[in-house]
């Protein structure tokens, strides 16, 4: 990066890039085409190192071209884009796209050619011996989680979810620093959709690449990405903030309608439950006498959350009605996760439970305590008063430079994410299956942020 | 006397079956011009059809060759060569050139042009060469298609190849020509179903080549 050029006057100081600083910087991108359609108009984004920028928009507003130009698919029309510091347009231009793994659209895959060879593809035109090449395909098969047994099969064996994988697969395989995947996942239903977003999260905690995800759905977007450019139509970028930022405060109109009705809801998922205060009061064991149990009960709460000796739910009870010997119990629905799932599963819970409380557990599927639907709107209060605090203190410092395409914006919300209650809870809430891989993940984040 | 006894007739016959007008000499006579013509109208088509198609560019020009190829009368054009050239091998192979460049032409590039543009889309993501994304991605995609136009251009070569005898050359077309002229009904009917014999064996020979080169991956089983 040559200080003196104009368009850096928008971009960091370069002290900026460290570990998990920008590896691809986009300086001022246009593309105008001869008929005069400009596709992106004067774009500036930084993709951070080990974190998932998810370009997303309607269709035209230019982010597949952006994607495009990054891998020099189509070339920019003025300004210049930065791989790890170097104008990509002094590279050669096959060599630039062996580095970027690419993923696109119904994966691409070469029907005429096995599994295991089309993950091999680009370790052999790198010159892979053929068996080392194998080798790798086979350990990328693993990652992604497909069974070995696939190996031989031909891509039109494999239902659309696997396919994907394989494209996956195929883009890890030469263990590029970037990925580029341009609508990935769009063409498979929901529910395989959902599975592959959080493969990709899973995948991305262990690997930590710099990734640039293009799509449609803001859903997707605000579910995978670290940071989130809204685009809108001709190309210009409407917002880049972290996800929690964009739906608590879309910069514009455009951008908070494309965003959706229920965003304030949404946004609850980057809120952890641990400021939550659950009451242990009405819980009760279920050999407990009618005597303590009538102890627990307040004139606020009529039911008791009876358990197992081991501390797990097993229902609700009215305590009148347990003494008389009518030992019902009125199912307890869900329950969330103490501390790991966000605000957004506790209010589901607390919305759904047939007396209106939701059941917090610890880990091991234990009670800690109980929390109403007043006291999980006071939790939300409190967490968007600490975030307006957290928002001044960050924009104190350096107050010129942080517009909607800040760079800064972008690195803050990655440290914030991985260290931060606001990570954590995103990975409960998507289904936490991860096990022991999140703690790691928070630790690597804490790093950043320091 | 039907066809049956004129076919059985002619095959049963021991003097048939060696010496000069023997059926093998014929019939490698027949051979060699039809995998010449072949081996011609191929080396013609295919890299065109293959270029244009990989490009997409070209396809009008092309359609508009292969039309006016397809409506030259290959037997006019057999006696206007033979006039302007003399007896050589060479005024039989530039009809069956003409007649076989046409199928191979269009096939190619349409089997090229058309295959999935994703995997070529993905193959030049990943830092592919063009010729390798041709020879690599399009051309085993494509295969099937080429190898079909081959089929029928190679069909249609052997049952026109015929016609080398009215130039006084050999191969089957001898059995026919002769037959006419001798009024031998025999010889015309057997020279025609050696023909068909022939014909049916091409078309069994690119099954065989199909089998063996196309990928499981695209034939889908």
């Amino acid at each position: 990066m040559t200080p003196t050029h104009p368009a850096t006057r928008t971009n960091p100081p370069r002290q900026d890039r460290g570990v998990f600083g920008a590896l691809i910087v986009i300086e001022d991108v246009s593309k105008r085409y001869p008929d005069g359609t400009v596709a992106v108009d004067r774009l500036s984004l930084e993709v951070p190192d080990r974190s998932i920028t998810v370009l997303v928009g309607p269709s035209g507003c230019g982010k597949t071209t952006t994607l495009r130009m990054i891998n020099r698919m189509i070339e920019p029309s003025s300004g210049r884009i930065l791989l790890d510091g170097a104008d990509i347009q002094q590279q050669p231009v096959n060599a630039l796209r062996r580095s970027m793994g690419y993923v696109i659209q119904n994966a691409g895959l070469f029907q005429h050619r096995t599994v295991i060879d089309n993950i091999a593809t680009v370790p052999r035109l790198l010159g892979w011996h053929r068996q080392r090449a194998r080798a790798r395909a086979a350990e990328l098969m693993e990652r992604v989680g497909l069974d070995a047994s696939m190996a031989k099969r031909y891509p039109y064996q494999l239902s659309g979810g696997q396919q994907q994988r394989v494209g996956v697969a195929r883009a890890l395989a030469a263990d590029p620093p970037v990925l580029l995947m341009d609508e990935p996942f769009s063409a498979v239903d929901p529910v395989v959709r959902r599975g592959l977003q959080e493969e990709l999260l899973r995948i991305q905690e262990e690997l930590g690449k710099a990734i640039l995800f293009v799509t449609h759905d803001i859903d997707e977007a605000i579910r995978l990405g670290d940071q989130v450019a809204v685009l809108r139509t001709g190309g210009r970028l409407a917002q880049f903030a972290p996800p929690d930022e964009l739906l608590s405060s879309p910069a514009d109109p455009f951008v908070a309608d494309f965003l959706g009705a229920d965003r304030g809801i949404r946004g609850l998922s980057f809120f952890t439950s641990a400021g939550l205060n659950l009451d242990p009061a009405p819980v009760v064991a279920v050999d407990a006498t009618a005597k303590q149990m009538a102890k627990r009960v307040t004139p606020d709460v009529p039911y008791v959350l009876v358990t197992d000796v081991d501390g797990k739910p097993l229902g609700w009870a009215e305590p009148a009605r347990w003494a008389e010997g009518g030992k019902t119990l009125t199912p307890y629905g869900q329950t969330f996760e103490f501390g790991r799932d966000s605000l957004r599963v506790a209010l589901d819970c607390a919305v759904l439970s047939p007396t209106g409380w939701a059941v917090g557990v610890d880990r091991t599927g234990s009670v800690v305590g109980v929390a109403s639907q007043e006291s999980v709107a006071t939790a939300i209060r409190a967490a968007h008063a600490e975030r307006a605090v957290r928002a001044r203190d960050a924009a104190a410092p350096g107050t010129g430079a942080r517009g909607t395409g800040a760079p800064g914006t972008g690195a803050r919300g990655t440290g914030a994410r991985g260290a931060g209650p606001a990570g954590a809870a995103r990975r409960g809430g998507a289904g936490g299956e991860a096990g022991g891989a999140p703690g790691s993940a928070a630790g690597a984040g804490a790093e950043a942020a320091q | 006397m039907n066809v049956f006894h004129f076919v059985q007739a002619f095959f049963s016959d021991g003097a048939h079956w060696h010496g000069y007008d023997g059926i093998p000499r014929r019939m490698v006579e027949h051979l060699q011009y039809s995998a010449a013509a072949l081996g011609v109208a191929a080396a013609i088509a295919l890299p065109i059809g293959l270029v244009t198609g990989h490009t997409g560019r070209g396809g009008n020009a092309l359609a508009f060759v292969a039309t006016a190829a397809r409506a030259l009368p290959s037997f006019g054009l057999l006696v206007l060569m033979f006039v302007l050239m003399g007896l050589s091998i060479l005024p039989v192979m530039i009809p069956l050139v003409v007649l076989a460049v046409p199928p191979i032409l269009v096939t190619t590039y349409e089997a090229v042009r058309n295959v999935d543009a994703s995997p070529v889309d993905a193959a030049r993501g990943m830092g592919m060469h063009p010729a390798k994304i041709l020879f690599q991605v399009e051309l085993p995609v494509a295969l099937p298609l080429i190898l079909s136009g081959l089929r029928s251009a190679a069909i249609q070569i052997v049952s026109t190849a015929t016609i080398a005898a009215y130039v006084s050359l050999g191969g089957l077309g001898r059995y026919i020509v002769d037959g006419l002229y001798q009024r031998d009904y025999e010889k015309v009917v057997g020279g025609a179903a050696l023909v068909a014999a022939l014909a049916l064996l091409v078309l069994g020979l690119f099954w065989a080549v199909g089998r063996a080169v196309v990928s499981p991956g695209v034939r889908r089983r």
